[in-house]
């Protein structure tokens, strides 16, 4: 089984998809890491040599930023905006959509789930 | 769309040159302003602009970290109330 970044990736699948498996790798960076180790992105996780598997680290370590460095720089990110207390700071506090989307319906993802609101009348069913 | 390099930060000439001459005479005051749609630069730290929102001015200190923003970002113009009958609008009219 191969290791990379302290991930352990599927040994049944490609490894221009196993990569992404790995935080801080999508598609088109596989693509372009495997491209510059030269391997081909069909081989299966389970068919790589120990070199290649090396490689792939050096190549990874060197160049990208995965994995809890890449969290924490997001992190970093997210608290200067709530620390200057900007616009898109307060919305990331009062966990709002930031990018200006509508908020009356929908946001689901960022606000979490329905909250009831005590005391408002149900609508009632049909007869 | 952001705007284009070419044309640099986009800052109100007036309050540049209100920020300027308090940067030559090193004295600090507060400076009015409506121009939300200016760019903090560099020369604004450590000053404190009372920035519009549309009804009254929002004191805002200018640090280091706020460089690149506009000035609008910190002066919100909407004020949430809170849903939720008389619970909610006790405690808001505590604060």
């Amino acid at each position: 089984m191969a290791r990379v970044a302290g991930v352990d990736l599927p040994k049944n699948k490609r490894i221009a998809i196993g990569l992404t498996y790995i935080y801080g790798i999508g598609r088109s960076s596989a693509g372009k890491i495997l491209k510059e180790v030269g391997i081909d992105p069909n081989t299966k996780v389970m068919d790589l040599t120990d070199s290649d598997q090396t490689r792939l680290r050096g190549i990874i370590e060197r160049d990208y930023k995965i994995e809890g460095a890449l969290r924490t720089e997001i992190a970093m990110n997210i608290k200067r905006l709530m620390d200057i207390g900007c616009y898109r700071g307060i919305r990331h506090r009062r966990k709002l959509p930031v990018r200006g989307q509508r908020t009356h319906t929908n946001a689901r993802t960022h606000k979490g789930p329905r909250v009831a609101i005590a005391g408002k009348k149900k609508v009632r069913a049909k007869k | 769309m952001t705007r284009s390099l070419k044309k640099g930060p986009y800052i109100e000439p007036s309050l540049q040159k209100k920020i300027e001459k308090m940067n030559d005479s090193g004295e600090k005051k507060v400076i009015k302003t409506w121009s939300r749609r200016s760019t903090i630069s560099p020369e604004f730290v450590g000053h404190t602009l009372a920035v519009h929102n549309g009804n009254k001015f929002i004191p805002v200190y200018i640090t280091e970290n706020m460089v690149g923003h506009k000035l609008g970002e910190f002066s919100p113009s909407r004020f949430f109330r809170g849903h939720g009958g008389k619970l909610a609008e006790r405690t808001v009219r505590k604060k």
